[in-house]
């Protein structure tokens, strides 16, 4: 209403009633600045938080960063240390998650998206997946323990990569399906024409086509999983020292970072905002990277 | 190149590959799992012993409760609890144990114009604040205790820590032994359903929640107060007499346990006879099997704590925690004779 | 549904179209297989829930979730107060995060020059990175006591005022509490719902964009006539995925909600979630009914998600109807 009134007050606008059109037209114009005066003020609002929380790991976590930081071990409080085994042990249990998990997401995914349609299977796959998207981590942590930390009868960063796995599965089957499901039917049928068989079909034409959606996807499940505390807590443990062995509990960044954060030490306080920012900045050069691959996988694919 | 997720899989699949390749076997380290609390000095010791036998020591704070149930599934050779288990329950569970390392629970505030150590309480003063019913700093209660101390009239707004922790199990058993409303209302356990007040998750969180707010009194571990020179208060004893939190008021109030005396090394120190005794004081406990499946690893945990009693003395006052006193020592070695492999042979031997 | 093997039957079968047909059906009973994967896996986890909530709800029974008791120095539990915290937040979340997710995605796609598109595009995306446990130390020490120096004490002295919602804005500043829990909340949900968002817009096709450009129409009529529509399951699926991060989050919230099991008419109070009270008293939690009873929590945290998803199943199929599609 307010948009109406104003009108008239402005040297080029008519009474809206002797010159509808005209006043439509500006009220559409204002209505749209508005909206698109939000949708600017929307992006600086996202943008805000990320720069203010960026600021305050900088500030706290650029001391903690040195040589030492990569080259030792976490140390007792009062020690000189780094987080070397920590950050090996979160590396190689994120990437072993992701290769157990990434695979079986996608190729569920698949199903759903390809060959499940409609059936009353994928529509049960469907729901049970994303009600597992919401499930605290700390649960999944718990089943894990159930059956690979009990039978085993120790704990061990298999259990851990096991865990951060289930947490990867429901990620990347929900973003596989929404991304093929938006690939255009006509793609599929112009290459199913052409004789090709339904499995190049999708693996050719239909991932090719959703790749960047599906990199979305594994992107997000790889940001979820590395920093998630609680499901490492019962399956891999901790190890205050250098470990390589998977069937032996593992030291891992956001457990280790948790314990000094809270602590009441000033060099463990230290060392948990230098991983903090470690973490994040990891995350950042991921990201960046997996866009570069995947705008340069385009560039070619054309 | 032909940019697919499979190529990206099919990289993450040699990544971990070359890593597995590494993963040669290695030294057996002894494993634990628990209580919080005794964390840090664990570490300390874990880190000195390592560069001294090369046996490292696994140990994660998963926090009391859980050091019971990892004990109980069998998945470590020792757990580790802030709450002691009575008698009965380790003779059900065929578990032995013993105390290890002790500090204290000290309260801190925030009150405008009150310096650390400034102010006097007692536990039915505490116990009447955390009921809700002492609501103002002046209250006589209060005034009664610290006369000719300037008292402000802020509400008082009790912090409690939300989070299950042998800290809170000290904090509401003192509390409940001071004062009978409170121990029927509130009772004595790792957590427990607060009558008034507000809570914060960790000593971290408690100490912040205070500096946050005026008016407000916490509990933090003593370690956490020193380190952070926050306000704390002095408390009447047992014995009628004032106290500060320090070293060697834990040490008296462990001094004066009747420690021979509790079956299964049983004993909550607080409200400990002692003129110098601090009365929140707490032992940190280890558990394990009187007759353990792999004896060999429960000697080598053992090994361990015997250099840690002996050695570890200086590191643990230096990150502020409590260490015991030589005479429980020698009981809790002699209690280790009873722990037996299943063909009857002691696992210890000195 | 299956064009490309009856179009090898009409053929003659040569070896080089049996080979093709048996690798078809090799992947799709590989597909087939881990769809089976992820349901038993996950189905597994459902069970094993309802396994270890079972002491919990045979002690209790339906009345675990009506009352609001949470003693466990004399063994009684009720889920009351951690299910409206989860509900409160969740809906605070996405009363913030949703419109905030579209503002961005709309600029990303509409507006922002092209220079800028990526920078901003990964910058946003670079708050999904941000692992849970540093937005829960960043609220604790820096978000909280700001909300409490500045924010809260201007609800409190406006909104606190007005009658009805007031009581929303009552109480003492502490700084945490479900509203902080809230908004972290709606900051964590953001990237998610915007990647999601930005990448169904940018399946619109370009075509249909440029054509209601040109009948003259504005962006924001683009927006909300031509790209919404054509994309609101995309749009739904996205908000799903927002909604059930935010139902879920533990550590972040855990931090700075305050723990306390008590419902308290002020967004200002503290208060507690399912997930919060999980990670923060599982560990230290002795006996078998309190273990019991923080699982029985997570369990009725699958039940809420399950109600939510089927509402939002229902709604897209309205909607769908609505639109005669």
């Amino acid at each position: 209403m307010a948009i109406t009134d104003m009108s008239p007050g402005t040297p080029t606008g008519s009474p809206p009633g002797t010159n509808f059109a005209m006043g439509r037209y500006k009220r559409r114009k204002v209505g749209n600045t508005i909206t698109m005066g939000l949708a600017v003020g929307a992006a600086v609002f996202g943008l805000l938080w990320l720069v203010w929380i960026l600021a305050i790991l900088l500030i706290n976590g650029l001391s903690a960063i040195s040589l030492g930081l990569f080259t030792q071990m976490t140390p007792p409080p009062g020690s000189a240390g780094g987080l070397l085994n920590a950050i090996f042990g979160s590396l190689v249990m994120t990437v072993l998650g992701m290769v157990i998990g990434t695979p079986i997401g996608i190729m569920a995914g698949t199903y759903l998206a390809e060959y499940g349609k409609g059936t009353k299977l994928a529509e049960v796959t469907r729901f049970i997946n994303d009600i597992l998207l919401s499930a605290p981590s700390i649960i999944v942590g718990l089943f894990i323990y159930t059956i690979v930390v009990v039978p085993m009868g120790h704990f061990s960063a298999w259990a851990g990569s096991i865990s951060l796995a289930v947490l990867v599965i429901p990620v990347v089957v929900r973003t596989t399906e929404d991304m093929l499901n938006l690939v255009p039917g006509s793609l599929r049928e112009a290459a199913a024409a052409l004789g090709a068989p339904r499995w190049k079909v999708i693996v050719q034409v239909t991932y090719r086509a959703a790749r960047s959606g599906i990199m979305t996807g594994i992107l997000l499940a790889v940001a979820r999983i590395s920093g998630e505390t609680a499901p490492l807590l019962f399956t891999a443990l901790n190890n205050q020292f250098w470990s390589v062995n998977m069937n032996a509990p593992m030291a891992n960044l956001p457990v280790t970072i948790f314990q000094f954060a809270l602590s009441p030490y000033e060099d463990w306080q230290r060392l948990a905002w230098g991983g903090s920012l470690l973490i994040t900045v990891a995350i950042l050069a991921l990201n960046i990277g997996a866009r570069m691959l995947a705008s340069i996988g385009t560039k070619k694919g054309q | 190149m032909n940019f697919q997720p499979k190529n990206l899989l099919k990289g993450m699949v040699a990544a971990a590959a070359a890593v597995m390749m590494v993963g040669a076997a290695q030294a057996a380290d002894i494993s634990g799992a628990g209580a919080t609390f005794p964390y840090p000095i664990y570490a300390k010791w874990a880190e000195a012993y390592k560069a001294k036998t090369g046996v490292g020591l696994n140990y994660q704070s998963i926090g009391s409760g859980g050091g019971i149930k990892q004990i109980k599934a069998k998945t470590v050779t020792f757990g580790a609890s802030d709450m002691p288990l009575k008698a009965e329950d380790l003779k059900e569970a065929g578990l032995q144990q013993f105390p290890m390392i002790m500090g204290g629970v000290v309260p801190v505030i925030n009150v405008k114009g009150i310096a650390p150590g400034q102010i006097q309480l007692d536990g039915p003063t505490i116990a009447k604040i955390y009921l809700g019913q002492i609501a103002s700093w002046d209250d006589p209660a209060i005034k009664a205790l610290n006369p000719g101390l300037n008292l402000p009239k802020t509400s008082i707004v009790p912090v409690y820590r939300s989070d299950g922790s042998g800290t809170n199990f000290l904090w509401t058993t003192y509390l409940s032994k001071e004062d009978k409303e409170f121990s029927e209302r509130v009772g004595a356990n790792t957590s427990v359903q607060w009558a008034a007040g507000l809570g914060a998750k960790g000593n971290e969180g408690v100490a912040n929640m205070v500096k946050l707010t005026d008016g407000a009194i916490g509990y933090v571990e003593y370690a956490y107060a020193k380190q952070n020179t926050l306000t704390f208060t002095k408390l009447k004893n047992k014995e009628g007499k004032i106290v500060s939190p320090e070293i060697k008021a834990f040490q008296a109030a462990a001094a004066g346990a009747d420690w021979a005396n509790a079956p299964g090394f049983y004993l909550v120190l607080v409200d400990q006879p002692g003129a110098d005794s601090w009365p929140i004081t707490g032992a940190s406990f280890i558990l394990v099997y009187s007759q353990p499946q792999d004896g060999a690893a429960v000697a080598e945990a053992l090994k361990f704590f015997d250099w840690a009693y002996n050695n570890g003395q200086a590191a643990a006052e230096q990150l502020d925690y409590v260490p015991m006193p030589a005479a429980v020592i020698s009981q809790v070695e002699k209690s280790w004779s009873t722990i037996k492999t299943a063909d009857g042979k002691p696992v210890w031997s000195k | 549904m299956d064009m490309a093997v009856k179009a090898s039957d009409i053929s003659a079968e040569s070896p080089r179209a049996r080979t093709q047909r048996r690798n078809d059906l090799l992947f799709r009973s590989a597909t087939l297989f881990f769809a089976l994967l992820v349901l038993t896996l996950l189905g597994g986890v459902i069970i094993s829930l309802i396994h270890g909530a079972l002491p919990a709800l045979k002690a209790f029974g339906f009345g675990f979730v009506t009352t609001e008791i949470w003693n466990p120095v004399t063994e009684k539990f009720g889920a009351l107060a951690p299910i409206y915290g989860t509900l409160v937040t969740s809906v605070i979340a996405m009363l913030v995060g949703v419109p905030v997710s579209f503002g961005i995605a709309i600029f990303l796609t509409e507006l922002c020059p092209a220079w800028a598109k990526r920078p901003i595009g990964i910058a946003v995306e670079l708050l999904a990175g941000i692992p849970s446990i540093i937005y829960g130390i960043w609220g604790l020490f820096v978000f909280a006591p700001f909300l409490q120096k500045t924010v809260q004490p201007f609800l409190i002295n406006t909104l606190g005022n007005v009658p009805g919602i007031g009581a929303w804005f009552k109480g003492p500043p502490y700084g945490i509490g479900v509203l902080t829990a809230g908004l972290i909340l709606a900051i964590m949900i953001l990237p998610f719902i915007t990647s999601i968002t930005r990448d169904v817009f940018e399946t619109m096709p370009t075509m249909l964009r440029e054509s209601a450009y040109g009948l003259g129409a504005t962006t924001w009529e683009v927006v909300r006539d031509i790209t919404i529509p054509y994309t609101r399951v995309g749009l739904v699926g996205g908000v799903m995925l927002g909604l059930g991060r935010a139902l879920g989050e533990t550590m972040a919230v855990t931090f700075v909600i305050g723990n306390s099991h008590h419902i308290a008419s002020s967004l200002l109070a503290p208060g507690t979630t399912i997930s919060a009270a999980i990670a923060n008293e599982f560990t230290e939690a002795v006996g078998d009914t309190y273990t019991s009873s923080l699982i029985a929590l997570g369990l009725v945290l699958f039940i809420i998600t399950f109600i939510v998803l089927s509402l939002a199943k229902l709604m897209l199929v309205r909607m769908n109807r609505k639109a005669g599609t």
